[in-house]
């Protein structure tokens, strides 16, 4: 299924492009400050070649990232940052709003996602994992997890809440609960091996830390209560390190 | 873990929940109570947003080689899907697959197959996080200037060889080249390691593939 998923990328890939939006009419914003300054490539480091004054009006082609590439009207493109288009008017006068990542964004932003690693009793275990903040504090997560272990391999599913205590602060303690699936799958050389499918439940606590204004490090430790059908439930640790990005 | 200590997290977010609804509560009573003294004068100005396509995603399909240790290179190719988070930082899936070749044993003993051709397939998935270490622009004749970067990439995820899983640690490193403003070509280098004891002993086997790609940005 894989290959044939892959065949079918290797393929389709060199069509994705053709349907692409070329860079057409955008819309159309008059400079408020006293220049903007056209780069020649998306990024801090590319040199300024073209400076257009304040009044003029400046058509919006294509954004990524930060960078915003413009046209004037003799068809001289450029790319602008973000910062300077923010003080910029609509041709009716209305000023011109354009997202970004701001201090403010720790605490009122909506989405987050993210990659971790780590232990997962013993086994080795890689997350992807998203999460929709209810309020500043509160986050409603769900986490998908491979475990990849020297005798059993396994898939792991949770979802559950989050509470963050201090979001403003520079690196921020939380605390989490939620509750999942887990399959175990032991390797083919062990005897009685027999894949099992269990519900579990989790606590954990753990410290976020702000790398920049929309990233984050985050490490965490999970208390894990694997209710098996066995007389006995099965208690794992789990221990993560991970990036986290808003939105 | 101390069953105790689940006990003291879960009350402690009971409480802390419990705190936040109360306050709001508070405020929702407070708020009718407050008279209009001054009827504020401000003219209502509209912020707009204006219509700009944002292409952060950037999707692509790579084929290259791949050096599978003690199986031989075979072709390898694969897919990849990125976001730029800022110019500098972005996230990378890729999933690659490959069909092993013979070792050298199986070979020179002439009829004895290690592995069945099902499990010498060698399909691996990582997730990384990657840093355009050095961009910069590259020049095509004297008239055309195009963004370039060289980045590299670390990342986690689990190989599929020998009819076993094994968690995958990647550490690459790839130069990318806008041909246009959407168009991306990429050649990398990186290095899939994982433990295996396939032949006896546990080792960790590097296997180094070397890929070109084409991705578009969206």
């Amino acid at each position: 299924m894989i290959r044939f998923l892959l065949t079918a990328a290797l393929l389709l890939g060199p069509l994705v492009p053709a349907t692409a939006p070329a860079a057409g009419g955008g819309d159309r914003v008059v400079v408020q400050d006293a220049y903007l300054e056209f780069r020649s490539g998306p990024g801090r480091g590319f040199p300024v070649f073209h400076v257009v004054d304040r009044g003029e009006s400046v058509e919006l082609l294509r954004r990524r990232t930060d960078w915003i590439k413009v046209r004037v009207d003799g068809g001289k493109e450029g790319w602008v940052n973000r910062s300077q288009l923010e003080r910029t008017l609509t041709p009716g006068g209305a000023p011109v709003a354009l997202p970004g990542a701001s201090p403010e964004s720790r605490t009122a932003h909506r989405w987050e996602v993210g990659l971790a690693t780590g232990d997962f009793d013993g086994a080795s275990v890689v997350s992807a994992y998203g999460a929709w903040a209810m309020t500043p504090t509160l986050l409603a997560r769900m986490d998908a997890s491979h475990l990849l272990g020297d005798y059993s391999n396994g898939w792991l599913v949770t979802a559950g809440i989050a509470h963050v205590f201090m979001p403003e602060w520079r690196v921020s303690p939380f605390v989490g609960i939620g509750g999942g699936v887990v399959r175990i799958e032991p390797k083919a050389t062990l005897v009685q091996a027999e894949d099992r499918t269990d519900e579990t439940a989790y606590a954990g606590v753990g410290l976020r830390g702000y790398l920049t204004n929309r990233f984050l490090l985050q490490a965490e430790y999970r208390g894990y209560v694997v209710f098996t059908s066995r007389d006995d439930n099965e208690e794992i640790d789990e221990w993560t390190v991970g990036f986290t990005y808003f939105f | 873990m101390d069953r105790r200590l689940h006990i003291l997290l879960l009350s402690g977010i009971a409480l802390a929940s419990l705190a936040g609804t109360g306050a709001s509560a508070q405020e929702a009573v407070a708020a009718p109570e407050t008279p209009q003294v001054v009827e504020p004068q401000v003219e209502r100005r509209e912020v707009q947003r204006p219509e700009i396509d944002t292409e952060n995603f950037e999707a692509g399909a790579f084929i290259g080689t791949i050096s599978i240790e003690d199986f031989g290179s075979s072709f390898v190719y694969g897919a990849r899907i990125a976001y730029h988070f800022t110019e500098d930082v972005f996230a990378e899936a890729t999933i690659g697959t490959a069909d092993a070749g013979r070792t050298s044993y199986e070979d020179l003993s002439g009829s004895v197959d290690l592995l069945t051709d099902s499990e010498r397939t060698f399909t691996y998935y990582d997730l990384a996080v990657g840093w355009n270490a050095l961009p910069g622009e590259a020049f095509f004749g004297g008239r055309r200037a195009m963004p370039s970067a060289l980045y590299l990439t670390l990342g986690a995820g689990s190989t599929r060889f020998a009819g076993d899983d094994n968690f995958t640690v990647t550490l690459g490193a790839g130069y990318r080249l806008l041909v246009t403003d959407w168009m991306a070509l990429h050649l990398g280098a990186r290095n899939i390691a994982f433990d295996s004891d396939l032949l006896g002993k546990s080792k960790t086997t590097q296997n180094l593939q070397v890929a070109f790609g084409l991705t578009a940005f969206f």
